[in-house]
């Protein structure tokens, strides 16, 4: 472990990508199975278990530091895991001490005795000591340098030599990373506190980092899996194409790449291939970008999955259905596997459709984190699978040919699929970015048509672009409609949780309707997030100065025509619900501005929204 | 003589002379000169001008030139000499570790500090009150000073640079290994180290030295002078070249010395590819060494670290701590907590030598 911290470290100081592939490949070679290869899945993102909450790790050194201390530290320092990694004192450190017995110097009528004790740590003759410092002119004359030097000279060596002595051997990487995949919640403390005794700075260091899953060190994957192969001078790509059938702690991969053993295959029929996301684009990227150089497509409301799939070893056809972080899904959409019936990897979106029409997320909803997909269910909500990208085509990778080569690629295996359960998503013909963007306001009109309410924006991809894990940059862009928007009033405030459990900071809204009483404000909606820290503390204090009731942990807050506070709110999209009392539900409600300007009587009105409503379902 | 008389905070004593009640601001006393000893008529490491100084060690910020006569160890007025030129003060006088000096009504007497040649801890005794002000010191080992040695005290006088328990040092000789290892990582590239000239670069390269390394280490010319004067005392340096003049290519796979302020500025435009090492307490805290662009972070300090200055103070059996220079609310409040009586003397004009090193305009493109 305390090895490859020393790499982790080196690596968060080290700018050049040649440099960071240096150093990872050296550790490679010098670090034995299976440590290296638990920092390779360390390095590629491919270890789980559960992250440690950096709240634990607070409680663990508040046990053993001086609050005071630990607070000028933490101040210091700026980071709570380098701060406990520095601080941490081995087997419990000397608080509990300090507090408990330790005894304030007896206050002495004579410097005599005091100087006796210290004399007596110091050196056995003090007098002999200070007799040869005496006699020494340069520092390296000889004599001065052995016995002469007392105490406080000792520390770093003595101290510290001595504590190693009596300590276990810091635990390896293998041994922290199969222990916390195992370690119940309740053990972990008292296993954390024994290895940060065991392991210095750095590798304290670099176990809460670990932990707490904050690793961030700048290497991709990629760069990781580059260093791999430069152990044995083969080509990444190769890694590449054997990664999804390889598990940690890679010893097969390891043996191949110091010529011990034979290339792993990859013996899974239908694995995952890490996805490929996009940008959201901002304004100012149009004018750096050339419209002749994109793709664009629908971007669809639905849920981005990976279609795989492959002949296993006796030659029966093995599908599996992925989400875009490669967890398998196959077991929930049982209905869709029958139609992945040629071997390769599809790239595309979930979605439901009914009568050949795409239904709304909040349809598709119904299909998810099902316990029991029904046969009931699967025929009210039957599922279906919108292609944009063929990533493996038979045996063939696909991934580096550029975007418009993939897609023909794509076209033809569709065409062979012949399934009605999947089909292609359509390209958007467009020759300016105008043309483009007014597609975009209406996907009805340029070519989505009755599937227009499931588009959410509109995607550009480059022409030219491989498929490369991860967002890199430039090559894929999301550019989303914009989002509706309502001013709504505060009606109720509830206190969030973590780190905002002290705020305010749930807030239902409503909007004016006519009821019996006369005007009067509706829920409709709920929104925890959109509003700046700044903005929090302005509702939050708004919220206590402003509670008209408090029913356990919802207060009420003054919401009448003249008093109360406007809120903005941004959503992505509505569909009518039964269960609101307003009959509309909002998706993705969040606070785009607080309007104190505005008073509560001019907020937006329930009409407004069942017009928006219409007008959704009538595009 | 230590009773309460000696608190700080003890306020209502009886107004007496110092020679019948003495208590210890009546010997060393915070001034904006520096920290004044009236009975003995100077001041130590003064930041103004004054008549008398007696000063710790020859970092700049504590040997200023512009004082009536000085008293000093032979190699710290030998560095003033160095940067100030001969006549850096009107009188000069040196005095060996372990010697006593009567002075006025007070005796003095240096004791090594081991923070760099020729540094001295100076106890100051008057009647039955010892009060030693250690100046700059560390107590780890050090193969180009003399080893620090505690003194026994009422008040021990201690610095503070490293004075939160985050600064841990550990040991110097890991540090080299670790600059040596990227050496033999990357033979193509030249590897820096930013080392403040007094003291630590000379350490660096006798560390390297002891570690094995025996192939020319090269100086910043800032450095050629101090590095030389600690040869001349004794000090085995192995073989030192200046960059000065050397082709680019040639550095390549060599290790080289320079001011910190040096590896961040153009000058290392005539390195091949170079790596940039800081050698530094403060490399301890990783903000800290990202903020100056080092690429590879040494731990190595010349002043004690947190279990330094703590395990130094309970061996002087001092019942009282002033704290000089640097995180002094962390050490004072230590102190306190372990029932010692403790205060922060506000002292201006001290402090972080590797940060305000000055390279002098003639020597910056050497
Ligand atoms: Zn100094
Ligand atoms: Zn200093």
């Amino acid at each position: 472990m305390n090895r490859f911290a020393e790499l982790l470290d080196r690596l968060a100081y080290e700018p050049g990508r040649n440099n960071k592939l240096r150093l990872i490949t050296a550790y490679f070679r010098d670090t034995p199975d299976p440590d290296r290869g638990y920092a390779l899945a360390a390095l590629t993102g491919a270890l789980s278990f559960k992250h440690a909450k950096p709240g634990l790790i607070r409680d663990m050194i508040m046990d053993r530091t001086d609050p005071v201390l630990f607070g000028l530290s933490y101040d210091y320092v700026g980071d709570l895991s380098e701060t406990v990694a520095l601080m941490w004192s081995k087997g419990g450190g000397d608080y509990c001490e300090s507090l408990l017995g330790h005894p304030s110097p007896q206050p002495s009528t004579a410097r005599g005795e005091g100087a006796q004790l210290s004399a007596a740590l110091s050196s056995p003759d003090k007098s002999k000591a200070t007799g040869k410092t005496l006699s020494v002119p340069s520092p390296l004359g000889g004599e001065s340098q052995g016995e002469g030097h007392p105490a406080g000279s000792a520390s770093d060596d003595r101290l510290r030599t001595s504590n190693l002595h009596n300590n276990p051997p810091p635990p390896t990487l293998s041994e922290v990373v199969t222990t916390l995949r195992t370690l119940g919640k309740t053990d972990l403390p008292k296993q954390l506190a024994r290895w940060l005794d065991e392991l210095d700075e750095t590798g304290r260091w670099a176990l809460l980092k670990l932990v707490t899953g904050a690793m961030r060190i700048g290497i991709s994957a990629r760069l990781a899996k580059t260093a791999a192969a430069a152990l044995g001078n083969k080509d990444p790509h190769e890694i590449e194409l054997m990664w999804p059938g390889l598990a940690p702690p890679y010893l097969e991969l390891f043996a191949w790449l110091e010529g011990r053993g034979d290339k792993p295959v990859n013996r899974d029929p239908a694995p995952f291939r890490p996805v490929m996301l996009a940008h959201a684009i901002e304004d100012a990227d149009f004018a750096t970008l050339d419209p002749a150089d994109f793709i664009a497509e629908w971007k669809w409301d639905g849920i981005r999955v990976q279609a795989v799939a492959g002949r296993d070893e006796r030659g029966h056809m093995q599908a599996r259905l992925y989400s875009r972080t490669g967890e398998d899904i196959t077991k929930s959409f049982p209905d869709l596997v029958p139609s992945l019936h040629l071997p390769g990897a599809i790239d595309g979106e979930l979605l439901v459709l009914r009568e050949g029409r795409v239904q709304t997320f909040n349809v598709l909803q119904q299909r998810l984190n099902r316990k029991v997909v029904s046969p009931k269910l699967m025929k009210d909500f039957p599922i279906h699978l919108r292609a944009y990208d063929l990533l493996g085509d038979d045996e063939n990778d696909l991934r580096e040919l550029p975007f418009v080569e993939r897609r023909a690629h794509l076209e033809a295996f569709v065409k062979k699929l012949r399934d009605p359960r999947i089909d292609l998503s359509p390209t958007i013909a467009f020759d300016s970015w105008d043309v483009l963007m007014a597609a975009r306001a209406n996907p009805a009109n340029a070519g989505a048509g009755e599937d227009a309410d499931a588009v959410e924006g509109v995607m550009l991809k480059r022409r030219d672009a491989p498929y490369l894990p991860g967002r890199p940059k430039g090559q894929w862009w999301k550019w989303k409609r914009d989002p509706h928007i309502i001013d709504a009033v505060l009606m109720y405030a509830q206190r969030g949780h973590g780190k905002r459990s002290s705020y305010y900071s749930d807030y239902t809204f409503g909007v004016w309707t006519s009821g019996e009483d006369g005007e009067q404000l509706v829920p409709v909606g709920k929104a925890y997030f959109g509003f700046t820290d700044e903005e929090l503390l302005q509702i939050d204090r708004f919220v206590r100065r402003n509670t008209t009731e408090k029913f356990g942990p919802v207060r009420h807050v003054v919401h009448e025509p003249d008093q109360g506070l406007v809120l903005e709110v941004a959503f992505e999209g509505l569909a009518r619900s039964p269960r609101h009392k307003s009959g509309v539900a909002m998706r993705f409600p969040r606070i785009s501005r607080l309007r104190w300007d505005k008073p509560p009587r001019e907020a937006d009105r329930l009409e407004t929204l069942e017009r928006m409503l219409k007008d959704v379902t009538a595009n | 003589m230590r009773g309460s008389s000696l608190r700080m905070t003890g306020k209502i004593r009886r107004k007496a002379s110092y020679i019948s009640w003495m208590r210890p601001q009546d010997i060393l006393i915070p001034l904006p000169a520096g920290l004044c000893c009236k009975p003995g008529g100077f001041h130590i490491d003064p930041v103004r001008p004054v008549e008398r100084a007696v000063i710790t060690h020859g970092h700049s910020d504590h040997a200023r030139p512009g004082h009536g006569a000085v008293l000093a160890t032979q190699e710290t007025l030998d560095m003033m000499r160095l940067r100030y030129g001969d006549n850096f003060a009107r009188t000069t006088q040196a005095i060996r570790y372990g010697e006593e000096i009567q002075l006025g009504d007070v005796t003095i007497k240096f004791h090594p500090a081991g923070h760099v040649l020729g540094s001295a801890q100076i106890a100051v005794s008057c009647k039955d009150l010892c009060i030693v002000a250690s100046g700059d010191y560390k107590d780890a080992i050090d193969p180009t000073c003399t080893p620090f040695e505690v003194v026994p005290c009422d008040v021990f006088i201690t610095e503070a640079t490293f004075g939160l328990p985050v600064f841990r040092h550990g040991n110097a000789a890991d540090e080299v290994k670790k600059l040596l290892a990227s050496v033999a990582l990357f033979p193509e590239r030249a590897h820096l180290v930013g080392a403040y000239s007094l003291g630590k670069a000379q350490r660096v390269i006798a560390l390297l030295r002891e570690q094995g390394y025996d192939a020319p280490v090269y100086l910043h010319g800032a450095m050629e002078a101090i590095t030389r004067y600690y040869e001349s005392r004794g000090v085995a340096l192995g073989e030192l070249r200046l960059v000065r003049g050397m082709k680019k290519a040639d550095l390549a796979g060599t290790i080289t010395l320079a001011p910190p302020q040096a590896t961040s500025d153009i000058w290392t435009r005539r390195f091949p590819d170079p790596v940039t090492a800081f050698a530094s307490g403060w490399m301890r805290v990783r903000a800290r060494a990202r903020q100056r662009g080092v690429e590879l972070p040494l731990v190595i300090s010349d002043h004690a670290d947190w279990d330094g200055l703590t395990a130094t103070i309970e061996a002087t059996g001092a019942g009282e701590v002033w704290v000089t220079h640097g995180q002094e609310d962390a050490l004072v409040h230590w102190c306190k907590a372990r029932g010692l009586a403790a205060r922060p003397l506000d002292l201006v004009g001290y402090g972080d030598e590797e940060e305000h090193e000055v390279i002098a305009a003639d020597e910056a493109e050497a």
